[in-house]
């Protein structure tokens, strides 16, 4: 099977008028439909989610939503407004990186062909705190985890390899202290 | 109990039972293969449920709609899948956009048909949820009565809306071996929050108000469905302040009182927009600022400062940021606000602003044939301005709207935010349903009317008294007088040349028709038809072809730039929504 989509981790060209890097969190009802109301939310305005992270919540009868999003910044208060009026929403909260902790991981495989390579490959995930989850010999995946902007740098340097294909979670959230998220 | 007589339910009686317990009169529909349990249990269960079978889907909505805007209790529709739940979108868009409860109950293909493209089979859950303030796919028999419940507290409570309940036919034809007293269970909705209102919010509003010298109250549906006009009323005179009211919030300040100014907005009244151009403070109640009121936002009251008092906090800088908001119920607002309200003196203020009262009066020709705002000034005066009118939308709904002065809350109703032709004469049905002793007067140009007339025949079948006003030019008229002041009068997709003759069509119905074609018969022929009461009339009213509505202002232009009367230079296209 031949590829014909590349994935590139260059980002492209800011915008002025999008801002990303919003992260919002929802607290939802755990039912079917209930991730279309909120996404029609942000298609509708224009907004794109760039990541996404649904979970059941402690209480299954919730659920747990992170989303990060960019859009026009002066939108997004009467967006998280319009999410919070929906019956199935409990709560929809922004969070900045101040009042919030931010993971992410990501899974990273390589092409590694000969051991010169590999052993580079291994000191950088031995920097980033990675692991490597699979090995075999023509390729490896590396699990990095972190907040966003250390998988950017983890990936950053893996693109002087030859980078197969990446996988990231997407962004999952947590109000530091008393604040709940 | 209505159910007492079954011993055992299926879903659908279990359904119509609850329906039947939460109050429910009228159900209008249609029906269809995958609703069939559910009409049939209409004929099962004792209730005292009444089923309207219209000639449409759209109808039906509409007739809920007016239903509910009349009474304030929610209108109930019943549809069938696919394209019946689909010829409901146009309704339920409708009843969405100007807060109206409602109710619609689809049948939908058995469960383990979905998604497979079976017959009949929509995705209507998928489809209306950005119409909707909520709405259901029912997967398990015994949730339906929870449902129904959770479902008339959503579109009753806080700012009232359509949701939708959509139940596949395996849902409601099971044996139903539930709770029939099943408690709601909605943890992300309190409506009770707008009784609640933040005590300083009120305070600084009470200081902006006690302070105002130019002071202007702006009464939309909000105030009206909250029943606040006695606080209004109080809250306009200890302020002595002109009110002016949205076109949904016609008639919860009395039209025709001195502190009145009418409509404002793009054809609003001039003395409304001159009053909101003047002012120093606007305290608007239950009002969204739709763009039709305020124009270009930058301007809208630039100078003034704005107390926004609105249950629905999304709502809140969503169009116009105001100095002060106080998010809540109208009533409880206003009733919590008055006594820090002193009674002040606007003598000066006043007097001002009746000197545009009496310097742009809204006004017709008298001379050069019929115009439709003959016909609605001498209907308001044959009917003291109590009946209540529906409207379509159009030229004819802005003049309904300047020359029927409403005098009291629920007697006009009209479609604001979608702008629905088709809507008033389906509505009128309804209102008529929900009020059986007034004077129902659907107001309907020739467009309009055409797209739902087939509810003639539902008119005629329960013996309605309604008055149709087809206020018929021949023409699309409001796009026709933009395409004349914009588009250097090229007409496109106006001339609505092979309109029927209407009163023999309602003839074909059984209807009674009058023709009126000179001005000098207006009331005589007006009066002909309010005192025939066997069944609807139709009032053909053929009026001048290219008449223009004025005031206007020109979409997203400021109120400052209003039109009073035709302009004299050619204009620019408006930039502004639509």
């Amino acid at each position: 099977m031949s590829r014909t989509i590349t994935t590139s981790d260059k980002k492209p060209a800011p915008r002025p008028d999008i801002i990303g890097g919003h992260t919002l969190s929802m607290f939802v009802n755990n039912k079917p439909g209930v991730l279309m109301r909120i996404c029609q939310i942000f298609a509708r305005r224009a907004y794109n989610i760039d990541s996404l992270v649904v979970s059941q919540g402690r209480d299954p009868r919730f659920s747990r939503l992170t989303l990060g999003i960019s859009g026009d910044p002066a939108g997004l208060p009467q967006i998280i407004l319009q999410c919070d009026k929906l019956i199935d929403v409990i709560h929809c909260y922004e969070h900045t990186p101040d009042d919030s902790v931010v993971r992410e991981l990501a899974l990273v495989k390589v092409s590694v062909e000969g051991g010169e390579k590999r052993t580079e490959v291994l000191q950088i995930v031995e920097h980033f705190g990675g692991k490597t989850v699979d090995l075999s010999e023509a390729s490896m995946i590396i699990r990095v985890e972190g907040a966003s902007d250390k998988v950017d740098a983890a990936i950053r340097l893996l693109n002087n390899y030859d980078i197969v294909e990446t996988v990231r979670t997407g962004k999952v959230v947590m109000a530091r202290g008393e604040q709940s998220t | 109990m209505a159910n007492s007589k079954l011993e055992e339910m299926d879903g659908a009686q279990a359904l119509i039972t609850t329906l039947s317990e939460l109050g429910v009169e009228y159900v209008f529909g249609y029906s269809g293969g995958a609703a069939l349990p559910i009409f049939d249990a209409l004929e099962t269960v004792e209730s005292n449920i009444k089923f309207v079978l219209t000639r449409h889907e759209q109808g039906a909505t509409h007739m809920a709609d007016g239903y509910a805007r009349a009474t304030g209790k929610p209108g109930v529709v019943l549809v069938t899948s696919g394209p019946g739940a689909g010829n409901t979108i146009t309704g339920i868009m409708t009843a969405q956009m100007d807060s109206v409860p409602m109710i619609i109950l689809s049948g939908q293909q058995v469960t383990w048909m979905l998604g497979k493209d079976a017959f009949q089979e929509a995705d209507i859950f998928g489809i209306t949820i950005p119409i909707v303030k909520h709405n259901y796919l029912v997967r398990e028999t015994n949730e339906l009565p929870k449902v129904a419940r959770e479902a008339f507290h959503i579109a009753t409570t806080g700012r009232p809306g359509p949701v939708l309940i959509d139940v596949p036919k395996n849902v409601s034809q099971s044996p139903f071996t539930g709770d029939l007293e099943a408690e709601i269970d909605l943890p992300g909705y309190k409506p009770e929050k707008a009784m609640d209102i933040d005590s300083s919010s009120l305070e600084q509003a009470a200081r902006l108000i006690n302070l105002a010298k130019k002071p202007v109250i702006l009464a939309g549906h909000g105030a009206m469905i909250a029943g606040a006009e006695a606080e209004l009323m109080e809250l306009a005179s200890r302020t002595e302040s002109p009110v002016t009211s949205t076109l949904l919030g016609k008639g919860v300040f009395p039209e025709s009182h001195p502190l009145s100014v009418g409509m404002l907005g793009m054809h609003g009244t001039a003395y409304a927009n001159k009053a909101i151009c003047e002012c120093d403070l606007l305290i608007n109640v239950g009002s969204r600022f739709d763009d039709r009121i305020i124009g270009q936002a930058e301007k809208f009251c630039a100078q003034a400062k704005i107390i926004h008092i609105e249950i629905d906090s999304a709502e809140v800088g969503k169009m116009i940021v105001p100095d002060v908001a106080v998010v809540g119920d109208a009533k409880v607002a206003l009733t919590q606000l008055l006594p820090m309200i002193e009674q002040a003196d606007r003598a000066d203020w006043l007097e001002h602003i009746n000197g545009y009262k009496k310097k742009y009066p809204l006004g017709y020709r008298k001379q050069g044939g019929l115009r439709m705002q003959q016909v609605l000034d001498e209907i308001h005066e044959l009917t003291n301005g109590e009946a209540i009118i529906t409207t379509d939308v159009g030229q004819h709904q802005m003049w309904a709207a300047q020359f029927y002065l409403n005098e009291a809350s629920f007697k006009w109703i009209s479609s604001g935010g979608a702008g629905t032709m088709g809507f008033g004469f389906p509505a009128a049905i309804g209102a008529q349903f929900a009020c059986p002793d007034e004077t129902v007067i659907a107001v309907a140009g020739d467009g309009g009317f055409q797209m739902t007339l087939c509810e003639i025949a539902t008119a005629v079948i329960h013996k309605l008294p309604i008055k149709i006003l087809v206020l018929n030019n021949h023409y699309l008229g409001m796009v026709r007088q933009w395409q004349e002041l914009f588009f250097e009068n090229r007409e496109s997709g106006v001339d609505l040349e092979g309109n029927p003759d209407f009163v023999k069509l309602a003839e074909a119905y059984g209807c009674k028709g009058i023709n009126i074609k000179r001005p000098a018969d207006v009331k005589k022929k007006l009066q002909e038809a309010l005192d025939y009461n066997d069944g609807p009339v139709l009032i053909n009213a053929e009026c001048v072809k290219t008449d223009n509505v004025f005031p206007m202002i020109p979409a997203g232009a400021a109120l400052e730039d209003m039109l009073i009367e035709p302009p004299k230079h050619k204009m620019a296209k408006p930039v502004g929504s639509t």
